[in-house]
């Protein structure tokens, strides 16, 4: 009943089949792991933490000494002044740095290709450096003290190559039609730019500025260096004040000895963890609405 | 170059123009286009500036400890009568964290890359990549939270169970401490996957079909066409993801803080407390220090090593990617 014998596959041939079918299943197994870490990852911060989660820990201040009665409150409103600041400052340079590379330059010629290669440079240079540029250009030099406005100042550099390069992808993908639409309509440049290619990028270039704010909030190595502290219990009020964020609270609370500090770390990573989901739904709605447009 | 760089696109629209809005709308023009290149050369700025501070503040520093003794000194101790500032054993903490997490990161990140280009179904795609971009977005600090309470557990749990099934082994096995060099290499390992595997996907998508058709149309299997058609069509792209990869492990500071301890020690035993470049700078920054204390020098002379480190390592990726993007060009 079965095929001739000069039908079958040789040995050599059900050789290299099984050899391809086992690189598919590595390349599987290695997707699955990348899957299982996150899920891992998730899954633990939530039964730790889980259970210290409630309104009354977001409203109250840190603690040192009552784990169970602590909150994130003063760390929860650090976090969120140096996002906005951070946003602030580096999306009108971001942008309009990104417009005069995408925009404004019809040939790339050799400046422009510097600046180029030195944004990708920036993007690859260890936060903690940009830590040291802030400890010693707005801390020791300009002497603007060791608050928040040191912090996002430091933080706007750290970002500006990531809202550069998302920004210059967004220009770049507005059809060249559009632009010669505009200026065979008699606008200047700078007139299609703010009419026309502007608009159309606004949902790619408010994706990156999500994508800059969740940097912004889980970064926590520079603004050690520029001054923000594990452990703060009153709420920042001025740009001068004294500050700390949600990542450095749970720093020092792993770092304490008593196994409720734990607990309370993991209930901190946990707002941690849905603030950033949150903001990074937002990022990926922004463009699944936007890509259903085209 | 760069004024008439400014300059020489509305020169030939000024001469007709004519209207008093005409003119404004050029000077706008004008205007607008400088602001827009002074932001950009702001980048150049930032990396002129970096560079510049770490040297000038690294300068006093260097003249109270020789070069020569930074470099090659093995032992760092800021306490005590007779401080001594060798970097050496930050550089091995740093060179073993990279060393492991490039072990954990490129052959899964490389994986995880050609299954998303070459196997995955569009519905699985859709799935797993908000994940590992989710995975990129994790902050530092949670992945330093993740080794103490579940890898350094884990390992030591591990190592227990090889001990109890191969005692004659036991010997040679690293005993894992609370804090310790593999679980931070692990974790950043984690934390680099992403990076990883999206860079290659890309290098990957972007060999063209053609390649793939022509070694399929000769009988290859799909492993075949991929080691021997594929892979070697994006390999530049491929290399380079892996330079970033251990270049953002270098500059990793939370996450090995957390794991990896704070004793700087001359060790390449995985299971040994180290310390890095990075969390030497964090642990000195932790106090408060001020311009003129040897202590407040010393982390900028660790800072222009890691920097010239990184931007070595980032600059050799930047040629990788030059030259798969002038490849697929032509």
């Amino acid at each position: 009943m079965s095929s001739p014998a000069f039908l079958q596959p040789s040995r050599h041939t059900k050789k290299r089949r099984r050899k391809d079918e086992i690189f598919k299943l590595v390349c599987v197994f290695a997707a699955i792991v990348a899957v299982a870490i996150l899920a891992t990852l998730i899954y633990k911060v939530f039964v730790d933490g889980i259970g210290r989660v409630n309104l009354d820990f977001l409203r109250k201040s840190p603690s040192q000494a009552f784990p169970k009665k602590a909150g994130i409150l003063s760390p929860l409103l650090g976090s969120i002044y140096i996002m906005l600041l951070t946003i602030l400052f580096v999306v009108p340079v971001g942008v309009a740095a990104a417009i005069y590379l995408e925009e404004f330059t019809i040939r790339k010629n050799k400046l422009v290709q510097f600046i180029q290669l030195n944004i990708s440079n920036l993007a690859g240079v260890p936060s903690i450096v940009f830590g040291m540029l802030g400890l010693s250009l707005f801390y020791t030099t300009m002497q603007l003290g060791k608050g928040i406005l040191t912090g996002a100042l430091t933080m706007s550099f750290l970002v500006l190559p990531m809202v550069i390069l998302v920004t210059q992808e967004a220009l770049k993908a507005v059809p060249k039609s559009y632009r010669e639409a505009a200026l065979a309509l008699g606008s200047t440049q700078w007139q299609t730019i703010r009419k026309v290619v502007l608009p159309r990028a606004l949902p790619g270039i408010l994706t990156g500025i999500i994508l800059a704010a969740s940097r912004a909030i889980g970064e926590t190595a520079p603004l050690i260096v520029v001054g923000a502290v594990g452990f703060v219990t009153f709420n920042p009020k001025g740009l001068g004040d004294r500050y700390t964020v949600l990542p450095l609270q749970i720093l020092d609370w792993i770092g304490q000895p008593r196994e409720d500090f734990r607990v309370a770390a993991a209930a901190a990573i946990l707002v941690l963890m849905a603030l950033l989901i949150t903001l990074n739904s937002i990022a990926i709605f922004i463009r699944a609405r936007h890509q259903s447009k085209v | 170059m760069a004024l008439a760089d400014l300059t020489n696109q509305p020169k030939g629209r000024s001469l007709q123009a004519s209207s008093g809005a005409a003119r404004t709308r050029t000077i706008t023009q004008v205007i607008v286009r400088a602001v827009c290149f002074s932001c950009a050369a702001f980048s150049i700025v930032a990396t002129v500036g970096i560079f510049a501070i770490l040297f000038l503040e690294s300068l006093p520093f260097f003249k109270a400890v020789p070069i020569g003794d930074f470099l090659t000194g093995t032992k760092w101790e800021m306490m005590g009568s007779t401080p001594k500032y060798g970097v050496l054993p930050l550089v091995v903490g740093t060179l073993l964290i990279t060393v492991g997490s490039g072990l954990v990161a490129i052959p899964l990140g490389l994986g995880v890359g050609i299954y998303l280009s070459e196997y995955a179904a569009p519905k699985v795609r859709k799935v797993l990549k908000p994940a590992l971009e989710l995975l990129a977005g994790v902050p530092s600090v949670v992945f330093g939270y993740f080794a103490l309470s579940l890898v350094t557990p884990g390992l030591r749990g591990g190592i227990a169970w090889l001990q109890e099934i191969l005692p004659t082994l036991s010997p040679v096995m690293p005993e894992f401490r609370p804090a310790n060099a593999a679980a931070g290499a692990i974790v950043v390992g984690f934390m680099t996957l992403p990076l990883v595997s999206s860079l290659c996907e890309d290098a990957i998508s972007s060999v063209p079909k053609a390649l793939r058709e022509a070694a399929f149309g000769l009988g290859c299997t799909k492993s075949e066409v991929i080691w021997k058609v594929v892979l070697p069509a994006a390999i530049s792209g491929i290399v380079a993801s892996f330079i970033l990869a251990l270049s953002r492990a270098v500059g990793e500071t939370m996450a090995v803080t957390i794991a990896a301890g704070a004793t700087p020690q001359l060790t390449f035993n995985p299971g040994n407390e180290i310390m890095t470049m990075t969390a030497q700078i964090v642990n000195v920054s932790k106090g408060d220090v001020s311009r003129g204390e040897i202590r407040y020098q010393s982390i900028f002379a660790i800072g222009l090593i890691l920097f010239l480190i990184t931007f070595a390592m980032n600059m050799l990726a930047q040629r990788y990617v030059k030259k798969m993007s002038g490849r697929s060009a032509s």
